[in-house]
């Protein structure tokens, strides 16, 4: 009797103890979450800050209590180096569906995205996109792949509508401008919708002026820039070129009214304190946060107080991340259809970018819109749109 | 239209300096001593963080910096041929190459780890110096380094010729064995020529900051340029070098402006095959 009485409190002791861990699993069982992003190779700044931003995100929403549907579960960060090349970003997917990911955010450039959502279709596990601004990212019919932010067509729309209003309320004095471009993929693509759209707003384009990158002087293109007088010089090309291109401007003393870039290479806060004479009043069209909504100034804040160079990449992972996570939130299950589902119906509007609540049009949140930012003493400022602009353009700008 | 050609053949004369500071340490590396530097443009990127350290956190301006930032690389070139690619290759010419190779990807790893993927630069009063030549306006920071490119190459030239470390130098690469029974130790004298070499890239680094950006890639912006300097200009000859890089930096500007930004540098191309098949040492190389 005493060994069965034994067995049996043996036999009891041993299935709760085998009981309690899990339940405590099933309680606390993590989200796994897949973050790729190029973090070394030519993309590593970039890419480093879009995974920090989404790691903040995490950090923030664990901290709160994980995801309150699900008792508490906390999100597991599964992080992944890209290298910039879209077969590793595959292999990630793969690697990180295998070890149980329920969700994947990435990839800063557009191929890698291009490439990782695709294989995450296979899989049928949601993505949600940070940065990676190519249309077909989102029209490519992948039911799993979802872009929180902007795309190119909008981009581009929405830049000349920019340039055109900020001309408009100076007298348009800009009538005409010269493209300098880098010869790849991009900046042609760029450069031919641009010139297409130009004289529809009433500038002439006088000179489209390519260049290789890299590009290791730029006085030739100043000078000819110089040779056609323009009002004001349109800017597409990588960050290196840039920020050489800008330099050369002010020393050869082109008289501009403003250089206009859409989301320029080298535009940033970091160009606005190293090149402080350079970057002066300079336009670019790009990604930034809402500047009137104190959860941004406050974010910013955090990511500066750390040591880190702020840029609109860490605002994007934060909220891809975000995006996911009220998803799984609403649907109460990190179940991929569930989390699919949850996310075609979103209307996230805890943010603080300056979309407005999501509404997603075949994965794309068709609220979505860059704005125009100008650098103004030494920082970032919205000029455009004028709900969201924390300052009025300096448009044209004074003569040196 | 005049003005624009004296200008681009000015500015071209101006950035050709500039690519015959880097080609100078090149030319003594792998047209004297034959070695195949692959970690060139990763040492030049490490030359140039270091002037860009020292201007944002010391605030030395990197002409002020030059002398120190020389130094300092020649003793980093010299302790990695002495320690680690003297070490590795044991003499022989094809791992040297693969030693050079990988101290360039660990150079460039470590810079991306520590400093990011991110392009820096520096602002200065100089930065928008220039020297009105009638309606020309030249860049004083590249006014600067083309006239030191010239005085490093006279400097260099005279060091070889005239001293007896730079005979130990060339004969070393000419004839090890025969200098070896002359006294001369080779280990040591590739050890010494290679910190030079370095050296050279830490004046190069100095002089380019101002009118360049740095970045963790910024070596392989020129290193493809001061390999075929090198060979243009003649292995090992210095006056070769700085012609060399003068005639590539004028083909360049020239070319960009007849042809494009996008199609002018294949003019490089072309005068580089151009020269070779008429002369196949180089424009200043010795006849073999």
């Amino acid at each position: 009797m005493r060994h069965t009485r034994l067995t049996r409190r043996s036999t009891l002791a041993a299935a709760a103890t085998l009981a309690m861990p899990s339940i405590a699993r099933a309680q606390a069982a993590p989200i796994k979450l897949g973050l790729i992003h190029p973090v070394t190779g030519a993309l590593a700044g970039a890419g480093g800050r879009c995974r920090l931003g989404g790691q903040l995100a995490i950090a923030d929403i664990n901290a709160a209590g994980g995801i309150k549907s699900m008792g508490g579960a906390k999100i597991e960060a599964l992080l992944g180096d890209a290298q910039g090349r879209p077969e590793i970003a595959t292999q990630l997917v793969d690697q990180m569906a295998e070890a149980g990911a329920a969700g994947f955010t990435g990839c800063f450039a557009s191929n890698l995205g291009l490439a990782a959502t695709q294989a995450a279709a296979k899989y049928g596990i949601p993505f949600a996109i940070d940065s990676g601004i190519a249309d077909a990212i989102t029209t490519r019919g992948l039911k799993n792949t979802f872009r929180f932010f902007p795309n190119n067509t909008t981009a581009t729309t929405d830049a000349m509508a920019a340039l055109d209003a900020i001309n408009k309320k100076a007298g348009s004095p800009a009538k005409t401008a010269v493209i300098v471009h880098e010869d790849s993929e991009f900046g042609t693509n760029s450069v031919k919708l641009q010139a297409a759209k130009l004289p529809l707003i009433g500038i002439e384009v006088k000179a489209l002026l390519p260049h290789a990158t890299p590009t290791r002087d730029f006085t030739n293109i100043v000078l000819r820039i110089k040779a056609e007088k323009p009002d004001i010089v349109l800017i597409s090309n990588y960050e290196n070129e840039y920020v050489l291109l800008a330099r050369t401007l002010v020393q050869q003393r082109v008289e501009l009214m403003s250089t206009y870039s859409i989301s320029g290479g080298g535009f940033n806060l970091k160009f606005a304190k190293e090149a402080p004479q350079v970057a002066e009043n300079m336009i670019d069209f790009n990604h930034w946060h809402n500047p009137k909504d104190p959860r941004a100034t406050a974010f910013r804040k955090r990511v500066e107080d750390s040591g880190q160079f702020y840029s609109w990449e860490l605002p994007f992972g934060y909220f891809a991340v975000k995006l996911l996570a009220d998803a799984w939130e609403r649907a109460g299950s990190a179940d991929k259809e569930k989390a699919i589902a949850a996310l075609n119906a979103s209307t996230f509007s805890d943010h603080f970018m300056p979309y407005g609540p999501t509404k997603f049009t075949d994965g794309q949140n068709s609220g979505a819109h860059p704005v125009a930012l100008q650098i103004q003493q030494g920082d970032m400022h919205v000029i455009w749109p004028d709900s969201f602009a924390d300052v009025a353009a300096v448009f044209p700008r004074p003569k040196a | 239209m005049a003005e624009i050609y004296a200008a681009a053949l000015i500015n071209g004369l101006l950035i050709g300096g500039v690519y015959a500071l880097v080609a100078l340490g090149l030319t003594l590396i792998y047209g004297v001593l034959h070695i195949v530097n692959f970690a060139h443009g990763s040492l030049l990127m490490v030359a140039m963080f270091a002037a860009w350290l020292m201007a944002e956190k010391a605030g030395v301006h990197p002409y002020a910096a030059l002398p120190v930032v020389a130094l300092a690389m020649f003793a980093l070139g010299w302790l990695l041929y002495r320690y680690v690619i003297g070490r590795v290759s044991r003499g022989e010419d094809r791992a040297i190459l693969l030693a050079t190779l990988g101290v360039a990807v660990v150079l460039d790893n470590v810079f991306l780890t520590l400093f990011g993927g991110d392009t820096r630069q520096i602002e200065s009063d100089l930065t928008f110096a220039v020297i009105e030549a009638g309606p020309l306006l030249l860049s004083v920071p590249k006014v600067i380094a083309f006239a030191v490119s010239l005085l490093l190459a006279g400097a260099l030239w005279a060091f070889m010729a005239l001293t007896d470390t730079g005979r130990a130098i060339r004969a070393v690469a000419k004839e090890p064995e025969g200098a070896r029974l002359m006294g001369i130790r080779p280990e040591r004298i590739f050890a010494l020529a290679y910190g030079i070499g370095i050296g050279c890239l830490g004046a190069a680094g100095c002089l380019l900051l101002p009118s360049f950006f740095v970045s963790p890639h910024v070596g392989n912006v020129f290193v493809l340029v001061a390999f075929t300097i090198v060979v243009l200009g003649g292995m090992g000859s210095f006056p070769g070098a700085v012609v060399g890089g003068l005639l590539i930096g004028v083909t360049e500007s020239l070319g960009g402006l007849w042809l494009g930004e996008s199609l002018g540098p294949i003019g490089i191309s072309l005068v580089f095959i151009a020269v070779l098949l008429f002369r196949p040492t180089g424009l200043f190389g010795a006849a073999r």
